[in-house]
């Protein structure tokens, strides 16, 4: 009994005669392959090859194997190779093992890379486009929702929008306000630094003003919410589509946009709004902390410029756009979750897709409203 | 002393597990013999799987010892994949890697191999579990419940182990199939010299792969035997459990 899986070759002209000895195991697994190296080239040179199995103390599917592949290489250059001596116990599985590895498909051939890359230029134009119809569906199907709640108004999920309205809208306050309060803070304080070289610190109340109530608050609640809570809209509806609990709706005579993705949405276009001015009113308040401890403005000269600066067209243009925005992460993240398939890698997939694609959109609508605005004389 | 060792594959001895005020096995002894296909039998909640998972480390005990192949089993289930496979209920495939990759885990992780002897291995044990080469780049998601118990099994073997664990082997694989896994299972066993727990409510199962059956309830073995003297058993819930009238169509029907 050997701790040491071994290989002895004793060749005798063109006949070669193989003795493994030892643990022919999944263990020594380094060791069988060096072994069945070393023997190769003598294997490809001799015409008879005997294996003497006598000597193995113990063999599993792998040490079966690695035999099973020398024996496969004799035959390549001659007669495969006779094995004598297998133990009772050894021969089911030899002769399993001689089942196995017979019909390898061929290898596929190597795609050609420049029309891999041109498939996937092809793939992706599908996608955009594909994506694009998938978000006017959604589009349609939850105006035809919203439609079919207003001749019914009983049909609202009430209890489910107010759950999504805590959750969403309630519970983000905390965080809403503490990075709007940063962000005003951080743009009076750039403000300060920069226009105090020209003289012209009185003007920083002007752009916080402007900048915040006009794009800075809804943008940047818009971003933190689709990180938030479109997420969780995704992560939901996709662990709910792989448990099938989506069809168990639709076979109730359900219909799963009414049930679960009008609440989540009406949900977010409500609380967006809401949340954009808490979040613009905390980055004002954040800008006049700067200004009295860092611009040396008391909040009397502050408030008072910030009356003068500001006009309620800045307020609306910003809260205006809210809703809007909501919709759009609202419809992102729902229908990425409805594109979930089976596997948890899918989930992950969507989610982040969820996010990334949200967040273009909302800073690609934003600029689109810039424009229109501009052009209204807003 | 040694031989008495050698005989039996796991022994547990008055294990006790609970989970808050909840005792679910109570002094607990179970012997299972090297080399035979052991049949756990008992209510759904009785603590079967808790049973099973206990063994394999899972969930902590109370009370109690298990050996695994004459080795104490602590608390932990390190280094375990070598001393046994498992099949879970639903496969528990990852989800993100290939057939192929699933069944190479245990090997790129236990051992340094060559990435062209571990391509092989892997064929071999689809192949030896009646999958063909061509399945090894689905994904679990493509697979049907039957093929993904069988890849599973594949993976359980993938490194030989001594000890086989099945939870609930053949549950949603139709009558054909559930037979086909069966006789896997049997032509393995006997192949590679397995020992198979499993874990089953399958009358056919117990009735035509395993060597002995025990009966667990109210958090004790109270039966155990080759499945004829199971069903001479006088406990009461055995008595039921066998002599209900389903069981009994089975085996009338079998007679």
């Amino acid at each position: 009994m050997n701790s040491q899986p071994l290989l002895l070759a004793t060749p005798s002209g063109d006949a070669l005669k193989l003795r493994p000895e030892g643990p022919w195991t999944a263990a020594n697994v380094a060791t069988l392959e060096t072994l069945s190296r070393s023997v190769g080239a003598e294997v490809d040179r001799s015409r008879v090859v005997t294996l003497d199995m006598s000597g193995v103390s113990a063999l599993d599917t792998l040490g079966a194997w690695v035999l099973e592949k020398l024996s496969r290489r004799a035959a390549s250059s001659g007669r495969p190779a006779e094995f004598v001596g297998v133990a009772d116990h050894f021969s089911g599985l030899m002769d399993e093992v001689r089942q196995v590895n017979r019909h390898t498909p061929p290898p596929a051939a190597a795609p050609n890379p420049v029309l891999l890359r041109l498939g996937d230029l092809g793939k992706s134009t599908v996608g955009a486009r594909e994506d694009i119809t998938i978000f006017l569906q959604m589009l349609g199907a939850l105006f035809m929702a919203v439609v079919g709640v207003l001749r019914r108004p009983r049909t609202l999920r009430l209890t489910s929008l107010v759950y999504q309205l805590y959750r969403i809208g309630w519970q983000a306050i905390p965080i809403v306000v503490l990075i709007t309060f940063l962000i005003g803070a951080i743009i009076a304080q750039q403000g300060f630094f920069h226009f105090r070289r020209f003289g012209a610190e009185s003007y920083t109340v002007d752009m916080v003003g402007i900048l915040v109530l006009r794009e800075l608050g809804v943008l940047i609640v818009a971003i933190m919410v689709a990180g938030r809570s479109g997420s969780a809209y995704t992560a939901e509806l996709g662990s709910m589509k792989m448990r099938e609990e989506i069809d168990a709706l639709s076979t109730m005579g359900l219909d799963p946009v009414d049930v679960l993705i009008l609440p989540r949405v009406a949900a977010l276009v409500i609380a967006l709004p809401i949340l954009a001015f808490i979040g613009s009113i905390a980055a004002l308040y954040g800008g006049g902390l700067v200004a009295q401890f860092y611009g040396d403005m008391g909040p009397a000269i502050y408030i008072a410029r910030l009356h003068e600066a500001i006009s309620v067209t800045h307020f609306e243009v910003g809260i205006l756009k809210a809703p809007f925005m909501a919709l759009v992460i609202g419809i992102v993240a729902c229908s990425e979750g409805l594109r979930v398939k089976g596997s948890a890698e899918s989930l992950g997939r969507q989610t982040t897709t969820s996010v990334v694609k949200s967040i273009f959109l909302v800073i690609v609508l934003d600029g689109l409203f810039a424009i229109f605005f501009a052009s209204i004389g807003m | 002393m040694g031989e008495q060792q050698e005989e039996f594959a796991i022994r547990v001895r008055d294990l006790v597990v609970g989970f808050g005020r909840q005792t679910v096995l109570d002094h607990l002894s179970l012997d299972v013999r090297r080399g035979e296909i052991l049949g756990l039998v008992g209510a759904s909640g009785g603590g079967k799987s808790v049973l099973m998972r206990t063994i394999i480390g899972l969930i902590p005990r109370r009370g109690g010892t298990i050996e695994v192949m004459g080795q104490p089993i602590g608390g932990r289930t390190q280094g375990a994949a070598t001393a046994w496979g498992i099949l879970f209920q639903q496969g528990a495939l990852f989800s993100s890697l290939t057939v192929r990759q699933n069944v190479q885990f245990p090997l790129r992780e236990n051992l340094v191999l060559s990435q062209e002897l571990m391509d092989e291995i892997a064929i071999a044990k689809l192949e030896m579990v009646g999958l063909r080469a061509q399945d090894a780049d689905k994904y679990p998601a493509e697979l049907s419940g039957g093929m993904t118990k069988r890849v599973a099994l594949a993976r359980a073997l993938a490194l030989d182990p001594p000890i086989l664990f099945l939870d609930e082997p053949t549950s949603g694989l139709d009558p054909i199939a559930a037979g086909d896994f069966d006789a896997l299972i049997r032509t393995l066993q006997g192949t590679l010299g397995l020992t198979v727990f499993m874990v089953t409510h399958d009358l056919a199962s117990l009735t035509t792969v395993c060597d002995r059956v025990a009966a667990l309830a109210d958090g004790k073995i109270v039966a155990i035997g080759p499945m004829r003297e199971l069903l001479q058993s006088e406990h009461p819930w055995v008595r039921a459990y066998f002599h209900g009238k389903r069981s009994q169509m089975l085996q009338h029907e079998m007679r």
